[in-house]
């Protein structure tokens, strides 16, 4: 390699994301093998877990959706100076909007699934926006009152699906969703008479059907791309960035900065909102009693971070954590290795994107010892 | 019954508070240094594990106790390279911590605990002590007041003394000297670096005997589901504390009544004549803490220089 083209390469965000990524598959590695397992066995247990079979393939991508609508939503409040905490409650509300309206209103398919996504939305966007206005009404720190509301969320979710009309004889969870309401592809065909005898014919076809195949990562992408759209194609996402880069400045060229707050926010929750409902439409077709979080929100704030806080960037990053996610959950049943590795990995990518002196110590190391050249030419 | 309903609920408030005052007094320790630390945490849920799990192997809570100060600070010495050394975001830092924290936990918990995401409990013998068991008359008001684990004895004891050394010693002046202004702290030859390390690890410490202050006395063992939030319900103690040490106190005696008041009227005999939901009731510290914040609006002001890295030049 040359070295202009190994300057180039040290100065791209990508390459340090890809330094971090690799660190902290080695922090991993190191943490396995002083734990007494083979880091080579258990990377194989988890590469195999994702890409062996075209089931694996699709579940990774299942697991996924949720995490690039969260990291959306990190990375949207992000980019315009807010840093939202909040997704794991949003995602919560999400959930039980999408639950509720699935399983009680009577809509044709598709309008029921377009409904019951919107109703999730919305709630969501109404607990992100209560934060904003919070935060613009009161100047509350959003980073606070998100955790306040998530907590919130969860009771208030546990307290709404256990309600005697609500929630499914026998169960901690909501009445399922109608069949009107589900976006899994073809989900009562693949189980019929001819869908079986069709996926006999087609194994290929057959193994994907095993999982709960739906339309979520569509919508996924969608919204990434919308995002990017907003915020650098739009009159409000300009204002938008131009508040959270300087919210007086902005101020003063007569954005209104109370208001676009609660709008960021808003839309933050949205997007979040949008994984939860979802997760619910596409494959667990209700809402349940949560004993403690399930930290798909938590687990946006490490996508948007990996992904550089960029929409786009969220769906590699999305891609990446859900298929640690999935392939590592094998882990357990394969080399009875704990599975919690993979947040030890998660962990340390975070820790070392978040430090930018490191990058700087790189990049002098990767370039070529020109200061001493250079001194010798002057000297 | 009044005197007893009151006495029941400052028990459970007193009992609830001291894994909250150990970590939100680590919170004030660090962010009075000009570290954020939204990490406290992951490092109060290894501090729960390991203070369990040591508790346990040793069958001696207070060794637990030691060994889960001593992890809680090993996770904040990384915090404080990322942000000390390597000028990192401190939220972003204290983000991966959170991740790791936990992780390790429960990866260790499956190791030592053949594949369990729970420890051992203790023996009750060898849980934190109750030091003025017996002193009193068996279930009077006193008794049931000040009948506590040691540990919640040691967090109000902890309060006053890192008030002292914040407020009435040299080293107190340094640590917010380096919060408020690092660069005139350099100038005047304090060592800024030296003086944040020291502050982040002992805010890792700390919150270390708040995990353990839960896991090895107001119950016995380590679950995957023990910690869930308090660090940061502690880290809102801080800020409504306004980074004090005394309003952090007030802050946490507030949260964790709100806690003893949930418990209270969550209790069979209530619920027959007031039936509150559970569900509804748990989201009474939330909305108070809610509720104060907007109504303190203004007043609560972080240490000028709180989350900013600081590069000697």
């Amino acid at each position: 390699m040359s070295d202009e083209k190994r300057k180039l390469l040290a100065a791209s965000p990508l390459f340090f994301t890809f330094f971090s990524v690799l660190t902290g598959l080695l922090v991993g590695a190191l943490v396995l093998l002083i734990s007494g397992y083979s880091p080579l066995k258990a990377y194989h247990v988890i590469i195999d877990g994702i890409f062996s079979r075209p089931s694996y393939i699709v579940y990774t991508v299942i697991y996924s959706t949720p995490l690039i609508m969260t990291g959306l939503s990190v990375a949207f409040a992000f980019r315009t100076g807010l840093f939202n905490i909040g997704a794991e409650g949003q995602f919560i509300m999400g959930a039980l909007g999408a639950a509720l309206a699935g399983a009680f209103l009577h809509l044709p398919p598709v309008l029921h699934a377009i409904v019951a996504a919107l109703a999730g939305i919305a709630a969501a966007a109404v607990w992100g926006g209560i934060a904003g206005f919070l935060k613009a009404r009161f100047g509350v720190n959003e980073v606070i009152a998100t955790i306040m509301l998530n907590w919130t969320a969860l009771y208030l979710n546990n307290f709404i699906v256990t309600l005697p009309s609500i929630k499914r004889t026998a169960t901690n969870a909501t009445a399922f969703i109608l069949d009107s309401a589900r976006i899994e592809i073809l989900p009562l065909w693949k189980v019929s008479e001819a869908g079986r005898t069709w996926r006999a014919m087609h194994p290929f076809w057959h193994d994907i059907f095993r999982t709960p195949f739906n339309a979520g990562i569509l919508v996924a992408l969608f919204l990434a791309f919308f995002c990017w759209w907003i915020l650098n194609r739009t009159t409000l996402g300009y204002e938008l960035r131009a508040v959270g880069h300087n919210a007086d400045c902005s101020e003063h060229t007569g954005i209104n900065v109370k208001a676009r707050m609660i709008s960021s926010m808003a839309i933050a929750g949205g997007l979040a909102g949008a994984a939860g409902a979802l997760h619910v439409l596409g494959w667990t077709r209700q809402a349940a009693e949560l004993a403690a979080m399930e930290g798909l929100g938590f687990d946006g704030i490490a996508v948007a971070l990996i992904g550089g806080t960029s929409p786009i960037g969220c769906i590699p990053a999305g891609l990446l954590f859900g298929a640690l996610k999935y392939g590592g959950s094998k882990l357990q049943f394969a080399l009875r290795a704990p599975i919690e590795v993979v947040n030890i990995v998660i962990g340390s990518i975070i820790f070392f994107v978040a430090m930018p002196k490191l990058l700087r110590i790189i990049r002098r190391w990767l370039e070529p010892k020109k200061r001493q050249g250079g001194d010798s030419h002057a000297a | 019954m009044l005197l007893e309903s009151i006495a029941f609920i400052i028990a459970t408030t007193l009992m609830y508070s001291a894994p909250l005052i150990f970590t939100a007094l680590g919170g004030v320790v660090s962010e009075n240094a000009g570290v954020v630390n939204i990490g406290l945490e992951g490092m109060m849920t290894l501090g729960a594990f390991v203070g369990a799990a040591v508790g346990y192997f040793a069958n001696d809570a207070w060794i637990g106790f030691l060994a889960a100060g001593a992890a809680g600070g090993a996770l904040a010495f990384f915090h404080a390279l990322a942000c000390v050394t390597f000028l990192a975001d401190h939220i972003v830092s204290g983000i991966a911590i959170n991740f790791i924290g936990p992780g390790l936990s429960l990866f260790l918990s499956r190791y030592f605990f053949d594949g369990a995401t729970q420890t051992l409990s203790l023996s009750l013998d060898a849980k934190i002590p109750r030091p003025l068991n017996g002193v009193f008359e068996q279930n009077g008001f006193f008794d049931m007041v000040f009948n506590q684990y040691a540990t919640v004895y040691l967090a109000l004891f902890l309060v006053a003394f890192l008030w002292f050394i914040l407020y009435r010693t040299r080293l107190g002046l340094r640590i917010r000297a380096v919060g408020e202004h690092p660069k005139a702290a350099d100038t005047l030859g304090i060592n800024v670096l030296r003086i944040k390390y020291l502050a982040v690890i002992t805010s890792g410490v700390l919150a270390g005997f708040g995990g353990a202050a839960l896991s090895v006395a107001i119950v016995s063992r380590f679950s995957s589901t023990l910690v869930s939030g308090q660090g940061f319900i502690a880290l809102a103690a801080m800020i409504f504390g306004k980074w004090k040490p005394v309003g952090t106190l007030a802050a946490c005696l507030l949260f964790s009544s709100a806690q003893g008041l949930t418990v209270y009227l969550g209790r069979g005999d209530l619920q027959r004549m007031l039936p509150i939901p559970s569900q509804l009731l748990a989201t009474i510290p939330f909305l108070l803490t809610l509720a104060v914040l907007i109504g303190f609006v203004g007043k609560s002001r972080p240490p000028a220089a709180d989350g900013i890295p600081y590069e000697k030049e």
